[in-house]
């Protein structure tokens, strides 16, 4: 075998380090250029709030193999506890948009353990349900907190006005950027092999000292955490919450894209996020009645995608930007003629 | 069954573990599903450094024995003392942190993940970065990873599998995944290692370097092993002490040599001669 080429680690850093700076710039320059019409950047903050969502759920999907329906219950909480810590703290402006962030993703995590120590003991189909249910009661609960108990609190049906308007590009992307990176870095560990291997197979997990009930919590609720910071940056893009924009369906489409995208891979995620945040907009621009047809729409692309391609358009497959390097410099290597033989690769 | 052949009060101990504490001792351990008694006050010794076998006919309830002492199934009546200790109470995991490790008769490997990465599942608990060190990427988490993944390619080079680790584990053939869930096994750091039909599947060559193997990851490691087996050449070339199981019950123990001259195990496994 030929010696291949590896990237040293500081280095796959840097070249992903860079890659990160690019794209964060070809947004600065299409913005500031006006090639992106603020209609445009609008669907550009959106695609990025739901990259956060979908990519978050993966984490309790794709990686932890379980089924919850209640995504955006957890958005829910973020958006609401952004939004009226922004309304009522002193401090205005983007520091305190970035502590409204955390504390979103603090509190929805805290929810995370509230709904995940009993949800987990239960096992496929009843996790399902019950995180349902949890979605429906952070909806419900929303809507009648003001009016039953005389809180002015969450502003009830007429929603939660007057959000301080903070999301922008820049912000986004960062979040973006921090989900994904915190995310894969936390697979990559022992951390994250444990969840893995939850996935795969929860007695043998167990049988190789694996605590499984507190790494399930671990990704339920890291899972909550990062669903809570896109709520955060939903409820400052719109500046008004209403409880029926997190029902139960906002919870299926973060599903859907997630199933599509492939459970288990993130790139698979941000893809599917990013196209079937798109695709409305694009329909709208076509007629308003295919519009109306999103939902039907969704639905045949997923039957389609389940019986053809069931593990999801990209399966488990994870991009990798160095590995491609690499892979494109041992090719070149053998063109070259300077492979090494009779040395084995590690 | 007709006469029962008393079952020996001490079962065997190899002589170098004699006058120590054994590793595993389980005192009238049994278990009920519903009516069905599956296990019935099953005694048992295994020494620190002993390869023990448990054999016996299909159905005999020897991987419920295994499931028990790992406790994947709670046994309804009995104890089970672990290097002294009682276990009662404890559960799957917590049995693992105290010393059991083991394979699985149905294979249960993580197939989707790289075999180096099935063995430093099995080393997780011999790590302690905590979750903030790995997602920042600290020094600590840096060390570990760079230590785990050397100690699992040491462990992976026992089977001499070290240049299979990137992969996948389910692509491997039948008896590589094998050896690989004992690798794994190895790596919870046991002081009792289960092996639950180790050589099925395996061809006599495989099985013969199988042996070698259970030899030698017993001297190395210093640890006991228990086995089940129904291929009886790798049971009685490397078993140090049997037991033989059959309607839940043990009907033998002692050494290859009085198991297979016993009249009860004959009985058990080829039935009855008929009088007359």
């Amino acid at each position: 075998m030929r010696q291949r080429v590896q990237i040293p680690m500081p280095v796959r850093y840097l070249i992903n380090g860079v890659l990160i700076v690019l794209l964060f710039l070809l947004g600065q320059v299409l913005i500031s250029t006006g090639v992106l019409s603020s209609y445009y950047q609008k669907i550009l903050l959106q695609v990025g709030v739901y990259i956060i969502a979908a990519v978050s759920l993966n984490v309790a999907t794709g990686y932890l193999g379980q089924l919850p329906l209640g995504h955006a219950g957890f958005m829910a909480v973020g958006g609401y506890t952004a939004g009226i810590f922004m309304k009522n703290f002193p401090i205005k402006g983007m520091p305190a948009f970035v502590l409204a962030i955390l504390l979103a993703g603090i509190v929805a995590g805290i929810f995370g353990i509230i709904i995940g120590i009993p949800a987990l003991r239960l096992k496929g189909d009843y996790l399902a349900i019950i995180t349902l249910g949890f979605g429906e009661i952070i909806r419900v609960i929303l809507l009648n907190i003001d009016t039953v108990l005389g809180f002015k609190f969450t502003g009830g049906a007429a929603g939660l006005m007057g959000i301080p308007k903070y999301t922008s590009f820049p912000i986004v992307f960062i979040c973006v950027a921090v989900t994904c990176l915190a995310i894969h870095t936390m697979m990559k560990s022992r951390h994250g092999r444990a969840i893995l291997s939850i996935r795969e197979n929860e007695i043998a997990a167990e049988s190789c000292g694996i605590n499984t009930f507190y790494y399930k919590t671990m990704a339920f609720v890291a899972s909550a955490f990062f669903a809570g910071v896109a709520g955060a940056l939903f409820a400052s893009y719109l500046g008004l919450l209403v409880p029926s924009d997190f029902g139960f369906m906002k919870s299926i489409e973060i599903l859907v894209m997630v199933v599509l995208g492939g459970m288990g891979s993130m790139l698979g995620s941000v893809l599917a996020a990013a196209v079937l945040t798109i695709v409305p907009f694009a329909l709208q621009s076509i007629s308003q009645t295919v519009a109306d047809y999103r939902m039907v729409i969704y639905s045949v692309l997923l039957i389609i995608v389940m019986i053809f391609k069931p593990s999801g358009l990209l399966g488990t497959y994870d991009f990798s930007f160095t590995r491609i390097l690499e892979k494109l410099i041992n090719r070149v290597g053998i063109h070259d003629g300077v492979a090494k033989k009779g040395e084995k690769s590690r | 069954m007709s006469k029962m052949v008393p079952v020996p009060t001490h079962s065997y101990l190899p002589e170098r573990d004699v006058d120590k504490v054994p590793i595993l001792e389980a005192r009238h351990l049994g278990i009920d599903f519903g009516g069905l008694t599956a296990v019935d006050s099953l005694d048992l010794t295994i020494g620190r450094t002993e390869i023990a076998g448990l054999i016996g006919p299909n159905g005999a309830g020897k991987t419920t024995v295994f499931n028990l002492l790992t406790k994947v199934y709670q046994p309804t009546r009995g104890t089970i003392l672990l290097d002294a200790k009682d276990t009662a109470g404890m559960n799957t995991v917590q049995v693992n942190h105290a010393g059991i490790a083991r394979t699985f008769q149905n294979i249960r490997l993580f197939k989707d993940l790289t075999v180096l990465e099935n063995v430093l599942i099995g080393l997780h608990n011999s790590m302690n970065v905590n979750l903030m060190e790995s997602v920042f990427r600290l020094p600590r988490y840096w060390k570990q990873e760079k230590e785990a993944k050397e100690k699992a390619l040491e462990l992976l080079s026992i089977f001499q599998m070290q240049d299979l680790a990137k992969y996948e584990a389910g692509a491997l053939p039948y008896g590589a995944q094998r050896r690989l869930e004992i690798v794994r096994a190895l790596g919870t750091n046991p002081k009792l290692l289960l092996l639950d039909e180790p050589a099925a599947g395996m061809n006599p060559s495989e099985t013969a370097s199988l042996m070698e193997n259970i030899q030698k990851i017993r001297d190395s490691f210093h640890i006991a092993i228990m086995l089940i087996e129904h291929d009886m050449n790798l049971v009685m070339g490397i078993c140090e002490g049997i037991a033989v199981l059959n309607y839940g019950k043990i009907i033998a123990k002692g050494t290859p040599e009085e198991i297979q001259a016993n009249p009860a195990v004959i009985e058990a496994y080829l039935g009855k001669k008929k009088e007359g």
